[in-house]
């Protein structure tokens, strides 16, 4: 009796564990294959995007009339940016994609920046169309490739879990279709932006690497970077300094340094350039106590630092205060005109008013040409061209760099308009309207 | 006789202390825009009492405060500096009625109102029927925000901080978070904060569920540090920790620094 009910319950506890174990089994597949299935909608999305930029580019190769043409161009701007979407859902990051990545983000830009232009007025240049024709031949290769790589997934059921498993546990031997066939694709990119098939006008939109053409002079040794940090932040001198060098990556040589009082808590940190010592960033992480001092206080403290370090000539343009903490933009001002590009900023403590943070890459980095030039257009004139709507408040000349990153003399304006404030900048010499942004820094908080 | 000379005194001291009969409740500071705190929620009630302010106090010194200010004291033949100082504050205190009580009241149960003059206060009240209980401190109601960035994008930023890098120094958490914004601006990845951190196999704490660890405090100011432009890195999109990076492509990167346990580069 006592026998056949132990076999009795025995029975049970085997079957539940095995129903148990089954729907694990069907919970666990059910997951594996949703995410199998995000990383194919991807896939395949990306394979018929490409395709279709492919014959975009091909139509408006044809094109000639610009009413079409700006229409063309656009579109190709919003499918470039939706594979550029797609290739940023797929686990390629451990696979080097970025060339192909790189590749539609510049299309991308491409035919944003010519489509927005009025094409009667200044029609696509003889590089643009050399360009355009460039783009529509390398993306044809990237869709050949593409398509065969997808008719591989699809002839042999691939799965791309396991691209992620043979890239997260880098497995050489293995040879994955996908990942060789992606690899073709990337190659064949590299081919196409290495050379100079793509005209001027194309590398042109490469993001630049200005490094810090301000930082002049001669290469100063790691006792001077000591010495300099010392100066700059005000330091007793009992302080223990670490100095290292910055690696071959870097676009500009500096020393990095890492401060630290024991009687402190938190440790200071700073990077000097090696040529000529200019400070480049500093940034105190001691504990911050509750705020003693308002934030124009603070302002004026973050000035009188600037002074006192031979930045002359700057003046506060955003103040914002974060519980315990200031942030402060200041910008070069020359007669009246701001200068945007060389902005520095600087957190200030509200607990004694002492600069816990200083950053100078904007400033050490931009190049403005001196001396500015002088506005063609008068202010009216360049009022005439807002939005009548706008209410005006303030007016100021200034420098900003445009949207072909280059500098570019402006008329700013502040306005109102409903509840919203607008700042606006009118280019002084064309009219045209440059930048438009509202300015909001307030958000409420939710609970 | 000396009777009516210590009234008078008593009299001349009081009109001293208390100018015009109201109690000066601002602090000494000046106000500026950015600043928040009590002194900005009395700076707006006075503004909205007056009719020049017509947003929300909610002790977030925006643009709305500062065009209102500078409305006011505009009308009141002050200069035009959009700072809130002695002489303007002065003014304001004369010319307006602040009724602290019933701000504070309102902020710490959550009520949307408005603080007019000439309109009873208890017209000024719209209830939040549903959140009803849930009562709060009576401080600032709204945050400053970078340009471009929500509380809860920061929120996600330092969750990913938090879940890649807290045992690091306070600087690699700052440089995790400079990483991820140079992301953004960098043509091989995605442009978005969500399309950065949760890119397929961009970065492990999202991989294997650490993201999802409550974020402290010190992860917030390092994202913080970041958005307004402190990037410990020079530039750098990657990052590994060579004790543990399997890839070897990873150690083919350009390297800039070393900062704690993780190498950035290029």
């Amino acid at each position: 009796m006592v026998r056949n009910l132990l076999i009795a319950a025995l029975v049970v506890a085997v079957v539940g564990t095995g129903y148990w174990g089954y729907r694990e089994h069907q919970e666990k597949n059910a997951i594996l294959i949703h995410a199998e299935n995000n990383y194919q909608r991807a896939f395949h999305d990306l394979a018929y995007q490409i395709d279709l930029l492919h014959d975009k580019l091909g139509a408006t190769l044809a094109m000639n009339s610009h009413a079409s043409l700006s229409p063309a161009l656009a579109e190709v701007w919003k499918i470039a940016s939706e594979a550029h979407s797609d290739v940023g859902q797929l686990p390629l990051s451990l696979l080097p994609f970025n060339k192909t990545q790189e590749f539609l983000s510049k299309i991308g830009e491409f035919s944003y920046r010519t489509a927005v232009r009025d094409l009667e007025k200044e029609p696509l240049t003889k590089e643009e169309y050399k360009t355009l024709e460039a783009l529509y031949k390398s993306a044809g290769a990237i869709r050949q490739e593409l398509r065969n790589v997808q008719h591989l997934v699809l002839e042999n059921n691939l799965r791309w879990m396991d691209v992620e498993l043979a890239l997260a546990t880098n497995d050489e031997k293995g040879d994955n279709i996908i990942i060789d066939g992606l690899k073709a694709v990337e190659k064949n990119v590299d081919t196409f932006s290495s050379s100079s098939e793509f005209g001027p006008s194309f590398i042109g939109l490469a993001n630049e690497e200005k490094g810090f053409v301000r930082a002049k002079g001669r290469p100063i040794s790691k006792a001077e970077a000591k010495r300099i940090a010392r100066e700059f932040l005000g330091l007793k001198g009992t302080e223990n300094i670490k100095v290292t060098d910055s690696g071959n990556g870097a676009d500009e040589r500096f020393y990095s340094l890492t401060i630290h009082d024991p009687k402190t808590k938190g440790d200071i940190y700073m990077d000097v350039t090696k040529n000529g010592g200019y400070p480049i960033w500093a940034l105190n992480s001691r504990p911050i106590g509750k705020p003693k001092i308002s934030l124009h206080e603070a302002a004026n403290r973050g000035m009188a630092f600037l002074r006192r370090h031979q930045f002359t000539g700057f003046e506060l343009y955003d103040s914002t205060q974060y519980d315990n903490v200031a942030v402060l933009t200041f910008v070069k001002s020359e007669d009246g005109i701001r200068i945007y590009p060389e902005a520095i900023q600087m957190k200030v403590a509200l607990d004694n008013g002492h600069v816990v943070g200083f950053t100078a890459r904007d400033y050490l980095s931009s190049s403005i040409p001196r001396p500015l030039p002088k506005p063609t257009l008068t202010v009216e004139a360049a009022k005439k061209k807002l939005n009548p709507h706008l209410k005006v408040m303030e007016e100021r000349q200034a420098v900003i760099m445009n949207d072909l990153q280059k500098p570019v003399l402006c008329y700013e304006f502040l306005g109102t308009l409903g509840d919203e404030t607008y700042q606006l900048f009118i280019n002084a010499a064309t009219g045209l309207e440059e930048k438009v942004e509202k300015l909001e820094s307030v958000e409420p908080n939710y609970r | 006789m000396a009777r009516k000379w210590v009234l008078f005194i008593a009299l001349a001291v009081w009109t001293c202390i208390y100018p015009s009969g109201h109690a000066f409740a601002f602090s000494p500071q000046v106000i500026q825009r950015g600043a928040v705190g009590d002194d900005v929620i009395e700076l707006q009630a006075r503004l909205q009492y007056l009719g020049f302010y017509n947003g929300k106090i909610d002790g977030v010194f925006g643009w709305r405060t500062y065009w209102a200010l500078r409305n006011f004291q505009y009308e009141y033949g002050l200069p035009v500096d959009g700072l809130a100082g002695s002489e303007t504050k002065r003014k304001l205190v004369n010319a307006s009625k602040y009724y602290e009580q019933f701000v504070k009241e309102q902020i710490r149960q959550g009520n949307d109102f408005t603080h007019y003059g000439g309109i009873p206060l208890s017209q000024q009240v719209k209830k939040r029927g549903s959140s009803a209980g849930s009562v709060r401190a009576a401080k600032t109601t709204a945050s400053n925000v970078p340009k471009g960035f929500s509380q809860n994008d920061i929120r996600l930023m330092a969750n990913a901080v938090y879940g890649e890098a807290r045992g690091e120094p306070y600087i690699g958490q700052v440089a995790v978070a400079a990483v991820i914004l140079n992301r953004l601006e960098h043509p091989s990845f995605p442009d978005t904060v969500a399309g950065v951190i949760f890119q397929p196999g961009a970065f492990t704490a999202v991989a294997d569920g650490q993201i999802w660890l409550t974020p402290n405090e010190t992860a917030k100011k390092a994202v913080l540090d970041a958005i307004n432009g402190w990037d410990p890195t020079g530039g750098a999109i990657y990052y590994f920790n060579p004790a543990t990076a399997t890839s070897a492509w990873i150690w083919s990167r350009p390297q800039i620094k070393r900062i704690g346990n993780h190498i950035f580069c290029k």
